[in-house]
């Protein structure tokens, strides 16, 4: 059986994401993934037990958290499971568990786990009658997204792709089934440009399918600035409540804190960083590098400085951080006497706000809006939908491009139709249509052929 | 009840897929009877004079494995011979010949009439027997002779209240001018089984000597003939020509201009005409914006001198034929011998079939053929035999033979029947299969000798001698991967020569094999270690090489597959009072009854959901 892989927490905003993987994989694919603090080895690990570690992708780590191993037959499924916590929020838990099936996981069905636990033996038939209940429902509530992308931008265009890889599938069809008909040649130079605009459809989804997580998952937006410039109250002030500790003692914040702020129909993930400083403090120590790192993955930097006071040397170097990163510059403070040279910044987007007065909050929304360019985005919030698509166009455009890799090598059409087969079942997945079912209607409905 | 005469099995009608199942239950040591109503039209062809063509050629060369007559036939009386689609790739290769009509008929004759246990009858059925519980125990004919039976395959094709239809004129008829069945649509109707209303047609023949042949394209067959049959041997030849024709805006003219003439048009036609095989009036209407149409003109045997012309079936009435084939080049003189008609004909709802071909309502009653709504001779004659075969596993109380689509076109052409149901007669093609490229003419033995001999169709000899060939293939793969050849002026120059790169360091000949520009053949020139083998075995080989990775991609779908289709659904289960099941699927499932979980996957409705209920269902029952 093929190792699966889901996120088992209810996708709900803050705490603990939990992503299960189970199969004869699972181990292997979460050391690719999981790099544990310390000496400890994943594939090693015995089962029950935990490790503490970093998620690593790419070269890029995504996030922190602990992986815990069960052994076959001594887990929930009655195989090797591996299950990674992360706290990075839906986005980063979305991030690994991309990651993880492109590793070779797939994406586990509806009930998958309690099926598979059921199958080996692991729950009573009154469980398993219950859990069929659920599965069930899932399976509904699967149906009922599913109709609801039906109505989608993003089905639209996949479904435009589709039909597209159905058509070429006709046309070769037709040639094939029909060979003594007088029909079109659908030879390689026929089906080469079909293809090849076929992938870049494809790309291009792909790529605004990450620009439409903006939507869906919020934009990841950091509040920097050294201690004291008024980080947290800007924070509070914006959310319209106090969630870090606010005082005049600098260097309160020590840890990242992560917020969701709706803007519009745009989410900022605001996440109130320590101020930046070089200290002598352990545990400050710390909430500067994880300041550091935030801002490096950030999106967007709120930077603030103080209007208050003139340009320091911490604020110099956060001028220097955020170079390259898409940033707005917040002079904090605006209900005090101005002391701040703004002709020292380069920046066209400076916002001068009073986070204590709730002044200009306003401001930084619509500079937000401007930035990201959404205005035009937001009269189609539904887009964007759910991971399914994407990966079966990620699937779709593998195999599409395969099909071009070995059409260029002068591999035979029969082969090379598997291919566009698979490019177009993938695609086709969504609405559970089959290819072989929807090239037999486009060969009817297209060419005139028989006897 | 008493009978004239007692039968395991009997058969009701010897076309093609009536002779199959007769020779297959006969040959499996049933007694049996095959019911025709002319003993004339044994295995006559009253379309196409052709057996083979894309996807139909890899049915009759997979009836050959399993044990069936057909290409054997073929080979015995074909007159051209040709392999489709060259080119394109091994999977879709298919051959196709251009059958004597009269000589097959006369050859299957002779072939059923040899068969010891097999009795043959000319008679019309009219009714099928059954006893207390239900299920078949004999059939009577017009004649009201009664014949026990503990099975009846029904293979009626056309003649099942057969209606032809030329203009204005419809009258009931058989094809080919036999007399039609009447009386058995009631008595199935009386048993449970739903018939519809299918249509079909076909064109005219006319005289050869009105035939302008220099006006025509020829189309010859292959120089170098290979047999249908994995067991024929010796030479074959061609012996004749097919020749091509075009229509034209006149001939078009002409149709439309007497298009309120056609039944079809006019309303008179009920049943459901097949969309591969339009009928001529059907092409220039649908496809309006096509200059011209193609038309085949092929002989239908060597003592006649009748030719047919594919592409042209039509129902116009015959004025109007006669018209419309003259404004045809090369036609302008043609002289008609049997008109263009379309023939309506009553067929059973597939799904109301198991994969066995036997009716889930009445045991022992089986189907095959245009009767369960396909069309085509292979179609029929594929699952005759499936049919016969598992009427005979039935009685002889043997596990019955259910092939899957991952095993073969027959399987995919069963499966497709009784999951999907058709709307339409169903033509078998290469993109109805989703495995196309390990479900290959050249590896049809491969797949299925194996069946024919478990069911006892294929002696143990030919098995053996599968086996031995599979093992010399697999060896002459092994010497292939472990012979190297290194760089040199020569094999770089040749390897130019084929426009690919030269090589840079020693190669194993199996990786060089697999550029789609290097073969086998060529490169013998550095394979001096070669042994000498058979084309069957080096072919194998080659293909299996070349394609490793595509073979690999889709035997990994078949794993997927086979593991659903291994859980079998208990004949009992009721569905509608399994939980968790929606109503939509547990509709469906009751109503299609799948034999497996694979087959459950594949209706329409079915979400995969409801099969991990029913998954769990399966488990929870041990």
């Amino acid at each position: 059986m093929a190792t699966v892989a889901a996120i088992s927490t209810p996708p709900a905003v803050g705490g603990i994401s939990l992503i299960r993987i189970s199969g004869e994989r699972a181990i292997e694919i979460a050391a690719k993934v999981f790099h544990p603090f310390g000496s400890t080895e994943v594939a090693k690990m015995k089962g029950h037990t935990c490790v503490y570690g970093k998620i690593v992708y790419g070269g890029e780590t995504l996030d922190d958290g602990l992986l815990t191993v069960f052994l076959a037959p001594r887990s929930y499924t009655g195989e090797d499971v591996a299950e990674i916590s992360c706290h990075g929020g839906i986005y980063v838990t979305r991030r690994v568990l991309r990651a993880i099936y492109s590793l070779g996981a797939e994406p586990a069905q509806a009930g998958e786990f309690t099926r598979r636990a059921f199958m080996n033996g692991k729950l009573s038939l009154t469980q398993a009658e219950a859990v069929a209940d659920i599965i069930s429902a899932e399976g509904e509530n699967a149906l009922k997204s599913a109709n609801m992308m039906r109505d989608g931008e993003l089905f639209r265009k996949i479904k435009s792709v589709s039909d597209s890889l159905v058509h070429v599938l006709g046309s070769l069809a037709a040639w094939t089934d029909y060979p003594d008909e007088d029909l079109p040649e659908a030879g390689p130079e026929a089906v080469l440009p079909a293809l090849e605009d076929c992938k870049q459809r494809l790309e291009k989804i792909i790529s605004d399918y990450d620009a439409g997580m903006i939507f869906r998952e919020g934009i990841s937006c950091a509040i920097a600035g050294r201690p004291n410039v008024g980080k947290s109250t800007l924070m509070n002030a914006l959310l319209g409540y106090e969630r870090s500790i606010v005082t005049s003692a600098a260097g309160t914040t020590r840890d990242v804190v992560e917020e969701r702020l709706k803007v519009g129909d745009v989410i900022l993930r605001l996440r109130d960083t320590a101020g930046l400083r070089d200290s002598d403090n352990e545990a400050e120590k710390i909430g500067v590098r994880l300041a550091e790192k935030a801002i490096g993955e950030a999106q967007l930097v709120l930077a603030v400085f103080d209007g208050s006071e003139p340009l320091s040397e911490s604020d110099r170097l956060l001028l220097e951080k955020i170079k390259g990163v898409r940033h707005i510059v917040v002079i904090n403070k605006g209900d005090l006497p101005q002391k701040i040279d703004k002709s020292l910044f380069s920046d066209e987007i400076i916002l001068e706000v009073s986070a204590k007065e709730g002044d200009g909050l306003k401001k930084i929304a619509d500079a937000v809006y401007e930035m990201f360019g959404l205005s035009g985005y937001s009269q189609h919030p539904e887009v964007f939908a759910n991971e399914r698509q994407k990966l079966c166009c990620d699937r779709a455009l593998k195999y599409v491009s395969e099909a071009i890799s070995a059409l260029s090598l002068g591999e035979t059409l029969d082969a090379v139709t598997v291919l566009i087969d698979c490019a177009a079942d993938a695609l086709l997945e969504l609405t559970g249509e089959k290819a072989t079912d929807a090239v037999v209607d486009d060969v009817f409905s297209r060419f005139c052929v028989g006897k | 009840m008493t009978f004239l005469e007692n039968y395991d099995v009997a058969v009701v009608g010897a076309g093609h897929a009536g002779v199959e199942a007769a020779l297959a239950a006969a040959r499996l040591g049933l007694r049996t009877a095959i019911f025709t109503i002319s003993l004339d039209s044994i295995a006559n062809m009253p379309c196409n004079p052709s057996i083979g063509g894309t996807a139909k050629g890899h049915l009759v060369r997979e009836i050959d494995a399993l044990g069936g007559q057909m290409a054997k036939a073929a080979d015995a009386t074909f007159l051209q011979s040709r392999v489709l689609n060259l080119g394109k790739g091994p999977a879709v290769h298919s051959h196709r010949v251009q059958a004597d009509r009269v000589k097959y008929h006369t050859y299957m004759k002779k072939i059923l009439e040899s068969e010891p246990l097999l009795d043959i009858r000319q008679g019309e059925v009219t009714r099928i027997l059954t006893d207390g519980d239900g299920g078949v125990c004999g059939v009577e004919t017009r004649l009201g002779s009664r014949f026990g039976a503990r099975a009846a395959i029904i293979c009626t094709g056309t003649y099942l209240k057969g209606v032809v239809h030329v203009g204005e004129t419809s009258y009931e008829s058989g094809p080919d001018a036999t007399l039609p069945s009447n009386g058995l649509s009631a008595s199935l109707r009386e048993l449970g089984v739903t018939l519809r209303r299918f249509k079909t047609g076909t064109p005219a023949r006319v005289h050869k000597r009105s035939i302008d042949f220099s006006k025509l394209e020829r189309q010859d067959g292959d120089s170098d003939i290979s047999p249908f049959s994995f067991e024929t041997e010796g030479e074959l030849e061609n012996r004749v020509s097919c020749y091509i024709s075009y229509t034209n805006a006149e001939t078009h003219r002409i149709i439309l201009e007497n298009l309120d003439r056609s039944p079809l048009y006019s309303g008179r036609i009920e049943g459901i005409g097949p969309r591969y095989c339009p009928s001529i009036e059907d092409k220039v209407v649908r496809f309006s914006d096509k200059p011209r149409h193609q038309l085949f003109i092929e002989p239908m045997g060597l003592d006649t001198e009748e030719y047919y012309l594919q592409g042209m079936s039509s129902s116009l009435p015959e004025d109007v034929q006669l018209k419309f084939l003259r404004s045809i080049e090369g036609l302008e003189h043609v002289e008609i011998m049997r008109n263009a008609y379309a023939i309506e004909y009553d067929c059973c709802d597939s799904l109301e079939l198991y994969p066995m071909l036997e009716f889930k309502k009445i045991p022992g009653l089986y189907g095959a053929g245009q009767f369960n709504g396909t069309s085509g001779y292979e179609e029929a004659a594929a699952q005759g035999l499936v049919a016969g075969i598992n009427a005979a596993m039935k009685i002889l109380g043997r596990d019955p033979l259910v092939l899957d689509r991952t095993t073969s076109y027959i399987g995919t052409l069963i499966d497709d029947l009784v999951t999907k149901g058709v709307s339409d007669p169903y033509r078998m093609m290469t993109s109805r299969s989703e495995y196309r490229l390990l479900l290959r003419e050249d590896n049809a033995d491969e797949r299925l000798v194996p069946f024919g001999y478990r069911v006892g169709l294929v002696s143990e000899e030919r098995y053996l001698k599968l086996q031995k060939k599979l093992e010399a293939v697999e060896k002459e793969i092994a010497r292939l991967n472990e012979t190297k050849l290194s760089p040199s002026p020569e094999v770089d120059g040749w390897l130019v020569s084929c426009e690919t790169s030269p090589i840079t360091e020693a190669t194993p000949l199996a990786k060089l094999l697999k550029r789609p520009q290097v073969t086998y053949a060529g490169l013998a020139r550095f394979d001096s270690g070669r042994p000498e083998l058979p084309k069957e075995v080096w072919e194998q080989a080659e293909l299996r090489i070349k394609y490793e990775g595509y073979i690999k991609l889709q035997q990994e779908q078949v794993e997927k597959m086979s593991r659903l289709e291994q859980k079998l659904l208990p004949e009992d289960i009721d569905y509608s009072a399994i939980k968790g099941l929606r109503l939509e699927a547990a509709e469906k499932l009751a109503k299609i009854r799948p034999r497996s979980l694979g087959q459950a996957s594949r209706i329409s409705g079915v979400n995969p959901a409801d099969i991990a209920v029913l998954l769990i269902r399966l488990e929870s029952k041990g």
